[in-house]
């Protein structure tokens, strides 16, 4: 996009500020635009499991609804308890919002659409992601009530569990890619399946560990059955009781924005990204963007389909799952995963 | 761009050290770590050392700052005690300050009058051309010093056994252990029943 701008006469340092900025702008309003469009099918899709309507007043087929309850929400006070931490409890859903925002730089849509293609890009993502900690552990503190608290408690211990296991199971992914980059991992799905199939999913080594990442990414976006931290029949609304107006807003609109991205993960990871799901000619003719979209909004179902059949878990039980049972699987699969590949891409040779 | 860049990073670098030390809070003491932590990360991907940078975010912001933030909020800390011990250690901290500070004066006097050369890795630790820096950190680790790497992995083995052996306690005599297999396979046929009571009778258990 540079070239673009400095087509337009600009000298390159102004036409990078310019295109960087645009590509921000770029991802970031459709990002939201997805949320609050995300929002509304969640709801429907509950809805429909429920045998209700979901939303359906505002606009067609309450399409709109986000946008209406956005409006709701801004118009509403700000409430700041008076035995707060102000600055930190102000600060709070501004990180969340961010770090929500930050990890999509190096999402790729489509073959080279992406932000920052950087070569360290899961690792990125990786970083980023343990980040969202702390826009609630600081929100359950600063908030200076006990069930916020208890909310940010278990919210650290339960998203530092989770993100172990999910380090393996990325592990495996790169020693398959070669690579940390996240368009040539995309790249390194194509035909993995019989030369047929686009993804690594298609791969008896790398198919359980989709399972765990897909357990673990609900796990560590607390959705349910993990949505502990919100666990309304414990701790009132868990972290965000005491917000209001639209710094509970953007707690929300974060929270959604990360599960997004572990849904993009998922597709870019394990299901050949924009890749069409069959490497046929004829599939490609659909742009990658497409697919990309359709594939992370199929994850979406499943998270929504998920929140609405499955029963929360008891904490127990989560931290039992998350170091008694994932971390050792990966930790097998990794093993497994590389002794395979030394075997077959290395030829055996120690 | 990367001096101005530089600059940034490095101003927050020493402001949120600064306001580590100088917060009275703890909790914004750890929070502006944190920051600084952060801050320093940028720092290190000016220099070209991306796969640390996120090594420092991914390990230090993003597991053990959260431990450590943790813990600090669930210390009942009382101010007034913790301000009490200041002057008894202040000569103490001065002593480390003033120790540091001449290491580092010395250092870079050293440097700066040419006594000193850093060598460039030649051999087999020399950087491979063209690959990232995570290639050659890996060729480096796994292959050069692949022995102390592996004495690294078990002195920490080491102390992680120590650590669980410190901090075990055998508790059977408190609380009834819950047998996960035994309650994952109860089904709702052997745990429920159905009476089907006459109208105006009640159940009888």
């Amino acid at each position: 996009m540079t070239e673009f701008f400095q087509s337009l006469g600009m000298n390159y340092e102004w036409a990078w500020f310019v295109a960087t900025i645009s590509g921000i702008l770029l991802i970031a309003l459709p990002v939201m635009l997805a949320v609050a469009l995300v929002i509304y099918m969640d709801r429907k899709v509950l809805g429909a499991v429920m045998m209700r309507r979901g939303p359906n007043v505002v606009g067609p087929f309450g399409i709109l609804q986000s946008f209406a309850d956005g409006l709701k929400v801004f118009l509403q006070e700000t409430i700041i308890p008076s035995a707060a931490n102000k600055g930190i409890f102000l600060l709070a859903p501004i990180i969340t919002f961010t770090v929500a925002l930050l990890a999509w730089a190096v999402i790729p849509f489509d073959a080279g659409v992406v932000l920052a293609d950087i070569n360290v890009g899961l690792l990125y993502v990786l970083a980023i992601s343990s980040l969202g900690v702390y826009g609630i552990t600081m929100a359950g503190w600063a908030s200076n009530s006990k069930y916020p608290f208890f909310s940010a408690m278990r919210a650290a211990a339960q998203m530092i569990s989770y993100e172990v296991s999910i380090g393996f199971i990325l592990v495996c992914v790169v020693l398959y890619a070669n690579s940390f980059n996240l368009t040539e991992i995309v790249e390194g799905q194509r035909g993995h399946g019989f030369g047929i199939v686009n993804g690594y999913y298609f791969n008896l080594l790398l198919f359980p560990m989709w399972v765990v990442f897909f357990i673990s990414s609900l796990a560590e976006t607390q959705r349910a059955p993990f949505d502990l931290t919100e666990a309304e029949s414990e701790l009132v609304a868990g972290y965000q009781t005491e917000y209001s107006s639209m710094s509970f807003a953007l707690f929300w609109l974060g929270e959604y924005a990360n599960i997004l991205l572990m849904c993009s993960l998922n597709t870019l990871l394990f299901f050949g990204g924009w890749l069409p799901p069959i490497d046929w000619a004829p599939l490609y003719a659909v742009p990658g963007f497409i697919w990309f979209l359709l594939k992370t909004i199929f994850f979406f179902f499943m998270f929504s389909w998920i929140w609405a059949t499955v029963p929360r878990y008891r904490y127990d039980q989560l931290m039992r799952l998350g170091w008694k049972v994932f971390l050792p699987m990966s930790l097998l699969f990794v093993a497994l995963t590389s002794g395979w590949l030394m075997l077959t891409r290395y030829g055996g040779a120690a | 761009m990367t001096v101005f860049a530089f600059y940034m990073f490095a101003a927050f670098v020493i402001a949120s050290g600064a306001m580590t030390i100088l917060s009275r809070n703890p909790v914004h003491s750890v929070l502006w770590l944190i920051l600084a932590f952060f801050n320093a990360a940028g720092l290190m991907v000016l220099v070209g050392a991306e796969f640390l940078a996120m090594l420092l975010i991914v390990v230090y912001v993003g597991a053990v700052a959260v431990l450590f933030l943790f813990v600090v909020m669930m210390l009942n800390i009382d101010f007034a005690e913790m301000r009490a011990g200041f002057m008894k250690n202040a000569p103490l901290g001065l002593a480390v300050a003033v120790i540091l500070l001449a290491e580092l004066v010395l250092g870079i006097g050293a440097y700066r009058a040419g006594r000193l050369e850093l060598g460039t890795p030649t051999g087999d630790a020399a950087p491979i051309a063209g690959a990232s820096n995570i290639e050659n950190i890996g060729a480096l680790l796994y292959g050069k010093y692949v022995f102390l790497f592996e004495a690294a992995g078990i002195i920490l083995l080491v102390a992680m056994i120590g650590a669980i052996v410190l901090t075990h306690r055998e508790r059977r005599a408190t609380r009834g252990h819950q047998n996960i297999a035994k309650q994952n396979a109860r089904r709702p046929d052997e745990a429920t029943v159905n009476v089907k009571p006459e109208y105006g009778q009640g159940v009888e258990l």
